[in-house]
């Protein structure tokens, strides 16, 4: 490994550069990233490109720096004062990036990694479906070949910000007549193009970031396809490793905090609850307090023992399941908690002002998002048991069954939201 | 290993599952040995078979048992080379966490904990005098010494000296120690000072408790003279930061070897023509506890690591580990007896004995409440 800058020298000049380069971190980052927001943080991410910061942890070869994980955690620790592309970590560089560093093609590597590098591609998944969720082998999406091409049909669902989105990675079925993992392939697919509708799905809180895609005779060339043609799981199951990994506030290829794990904010809210609300002598309401605290720092322990025991070995791949439940049972808790601290701060307030108190009622709303999204608490149990403790696997009707036989219930397509499909 | 894998892996049938329940973060050559030593030691000389023998022990352990872990290292790893302790990784305490641990998985007998405290404290703090009266003897495993806590006795000052007054309970190896390091608030703060279990005014109570052999005392001290020469240099609410921290690896230990006990119970009951650790209701509730283990784990070497270094955080990291590891630890054993049925709850199936170290350390050196208090303290910015 000669040749590879000390961890420390590497430290001393990211801090010089950032703090000529990048600007002050703004105070807070919303979670509901709006467009300026977006074209701000490509434009950061064109500066660490340009200050050769960029993909820390990605091969040199595709435009990245080929360093270290402890080259990455220097630079995060070291950019704390600064704002970050933030929002391009998930997906974009956390999740889809890598797995296009584990399974693309040379070609694919080259055409696309620099360019996401510079901030001039966000990608995201096309994994879940309407028809379920948690069966993502199930999916029902079609792939059908036509010689240089396969034809793409069917829907998506539940896609972070598609809508503004350049690429997806997007899993569909190639093959009716083999089990349902052995049948499945990932694509690149462009998603501005005549074929494919997108749309938004308003969330309880309001936000639009979800998003729903549409499918109709999409052509998609043979060599977009990632990985070999029925292996699609392979990458899926990747991809799904660096979903956990990201989500849990593991992984090596994400850079600056996790906006989604900054839980600055929401402790300032809590905090300003015991105080304004008179409770600072409450012994109750201390104990609560603390209770938050104490699982924040907890949890940022087990990040440092999860990655280290991934980064050696000593721990396997679905060890992330482990990350994902605690981030997602923490945000449940915490908002428990945040409900009993405000107490009616968090139903009403001065119209139109942002207190602490509406902030954690409404994200109270909200909080079941984390043990749903990116595999719900339910499946993390599941891998945590099953993969990580060798216990016996769930018996499955559709396990070696070719995926044509398989039962899918009454209403293939249902699932019981009331939104209609746009007339094209 | 000793550990439940190829029972484990034997349920999987065809794929091999190579799994370990413990992960080793960074251990040196050198610290896998030491605590392989221990391990093997334990496994051959303490056995919870044996454990059980000492229920009606007077003082819980064997003086000959407990000098020949002393000769393992157990004793003299908080001690400098030059006062003739020494350890094997770059920090003592991280060796020492590793006995701990190592302890819990068998509820070993043995006061760790104090003698540790006191030989550290006089290691720092004490003058030559007090090194060569108090460390020969703990380091060689002949001497016991007992702390009497983080709580204060009161230590009015006098002409050469001070007096001791006051209660402290309880007081772990108390009654089994030959000398005792006394917390008190002087005029000018928190001090410590030695004081002999014999010298007039000082009455030492063994009481009765919880853990099979783990023993504890009342102390009364009713107007101790003690000379100045006494008094040991330092912080009780330092060693209460190490006290906690090698408490919080033993718990981790006791966690760990449960867990893997209810592992191969799950794997080898059936029930209704299958195995009990094929039922999704309780491979989730497994997947929970193993959660709250590998956070234990994780806050236990936070705890550790940031005492070992003196990091300025370290306070509140040992407070979050006291109180998470104090409460998950006996949720976890608890879920354990559930998931072990009728037998969990017999005296003569082990986990009650796990259970008992595991409630008595939640409750010791701090309860999960108090610690939390302090974490509240610190981020509200007051000390109430």
């Amino acid at each position: 490994m000669t040749g590879i800058e000390p961890v420390e020298d590497f430290r001393a000049r990211a801090r010089a550069w950032l703090a000529q380069t990048m600007p002050p971190f703004p105070g807070q980052v919303e979670d509901r990233i709006g467009d300026a927001r977006r074209e701000h943080e490509r434009g950061l991410q064109r500066r660490l490109w340009d200050g050769g910061f960029a993909g820390i942890c990605f091969p040199a070869e595709y435009g990245g720096l080929g360093l270290s994980a402890a080259h990455q955690r220097a630079f995060t620790e070291e950019s704390g004062p600064y704002d970050m592309p933030f929002h391009l970590n998930i997906p974009t560089l956390g999740i889809l990036a890598p797995t296009l560093v584990d399974y693309g093609s040379h070609e694919q590597k080259l055409r696309h990694l620099p360019a996401i590098l510079r901030g001039e591609e966000l990608w995201v998944q096309f994994l879940s479906e309407p028809s379920g969720g948690s069966d993502l082998a199930g999916c029902l999406t079609r792939a059908d070949r036509d010689g240089d091409v396969f034809v793409l049909n069917g829907s998506k669902i539940w896609s972070s910000s598609a809508h503004v989105s350049d690429y997806a990675l997007c899993l569909a079925r190639t093959n009716w007549d083999v089990p349902k993992h052995r049948g499945l392939t990932m694509f690149i697919v462009k998603i501005h193009q005549p074929g494919v509708t997108v749309t938004q799905i308003r969330q309880l809180d309001g936000s639009m970031d979800f998003c729903q895609e549409y499918f109709d005779d999409v052509p998609v060339p043979a060599s977009d396809v990632v990985g070999e043609v029925d292996d699609g799981w392979t990458v899926a199951s990747r991809l799904l490793v660096h979903e956990r990994n990201t989500v849990g506030g593991a992984s090596t290829y994400t850079s600056g905090r996790n906006p989604g794990r900054d839980e600055t904010r929401a402790d300032a809210d809590l905090l300003a609850m015991v105080r304004e609300g008179g409770l600072a002598g409450d012994p109750h309401a201390r104990q609560l307090l603390a209770e938050a605290r104490i699982r924040q720092l907890v949890g940022s322990q087990l990040v440092t023992r999860v990655a280290a025991g991934m980064g050696s070995g000593a721990l396997p791949a679905p060890a992330g399941a482990l990350l994902k439940l605690f981030s997602a049972t923490t945000v449940m808790r915490r908002c428990e908690i945040g409900l009993e601290l405000a107490g009616r701060a968090a139903v009403t307030w001065p119209d139109g002002a942002d207190t602490p108190g509406r902030r954690l009622g409404e994200v109270s709303l909200w909080r079941q998002s984390l043990s749903l999204g990116g595999g719900s608490n339910e499946m993390q149990r599941n891998i945590i048991s099953e993969r990580l403790l060798g216990m016996p696997r769930e018996p499955a009707a559709d396990r070696d069954v070719p995926y044509r036989e398989v039962r899918r219930g009454p209403r293939r397509h249902g699932d019981g939201v009331s939104r209609s499909r746009p007339s094209p | 290993m000793g550990t439940s894998a190829p029972d484990v892996a034997r349920l999987k049938g065809d794929v091999a599952v190579r799994y370990h329940t413990r992960v080793d973060l960074e251990l040196t050559e050198d610290q896998q040995f030491f605590r392989d030593t221990t391990r093997k030691f334990l496994a051959a000389e303490a056995p919870v078979s044996w454990v059980r023998t000492l229920e009606d022990d007077p003082a819980g352990f064997p003086a000959e048992w407990w000098r020949r872990g002393a000769a393992l290292g157990w004793t003299s790893l908080l001690v400098p080379e030059a006062d003739g302790g020494g350890c094997v990784g770059p920090h003592g305490l991280g060796d020492l966490v590793l006995v701990a641990e190592e302890m819990g998985r068998v509820i070993s007998p043995g006061p760790l904990v104090p003698v540790n405290v006191v030989a550290a404290a006089v290691a720092t703090g004490g003058t030559p005098a007090q090194k060569e009266q108090v460390l020969p003897g703990l380091l060689d495993g002949s001497e016991v010494a007992a702390w009497t806590g983080p709580a204060l006795v009161e230590a009015v000052p006098e002409a050469d000296g001070y007096r001791l007054s006051g209660r402290a309970e309880p007081v772990e190896a108390g009654a089994q120690a030959g000398r005792l390091l006394v917390s008190a608030r002087g005029p000018a703060g928190p001090l410590l000072v030695l004081v002999c279990p014999h010298d007039p005014g000082v009455t030492v109570t063994p009481l009765g408790g919880l853990d099979l052999v783990r023993r504890f005392a009342e102390v009364r001290f009713d107007g101790v003279p003690v000379p100045a020469s006494a008094v040991v240099e330092g912080d009780p609410a330092t060693l209460a930061l190490v006290a906690c921290t090698v408490q919080c690896a033993e718990t981790v230990g006791v966690m760990e070897r449960v867990f893997e006990m209810t592992l191969d119970w799950l794997a080898d009951r059936w029930s209704f023509g299958r195995p009990l650790a094929s039922y999704q209701a309780l491979k989730h509730r497994v997947a929970d506890d193993k959660l709250w283990l590998e956070a234990s784990h994780a806050a236990a070497t936070a705890a550790a690591r940031t005492v070992a270094t003196g990091d300025e955080g370290a306070a509140e990291v040992v407070s979050a580990a006291k109180a998470w590891i104090g409460r998950h630890a006996t949720d976890l054993i608890q879920d354990c007896i559930q998931l072990h049925g009728g037998i969990g709850v017999t005296w003569d199936h082990d986990l009650h004995l796990y259970l008992r170290r595991a409630t008595v350390n939640r409750l010791t050196y701090g309860t999960p409440e108090e610690h939390a208090e302090g974490v509240a303290a610190r981020a509200l910015g007051d000390t109430a």
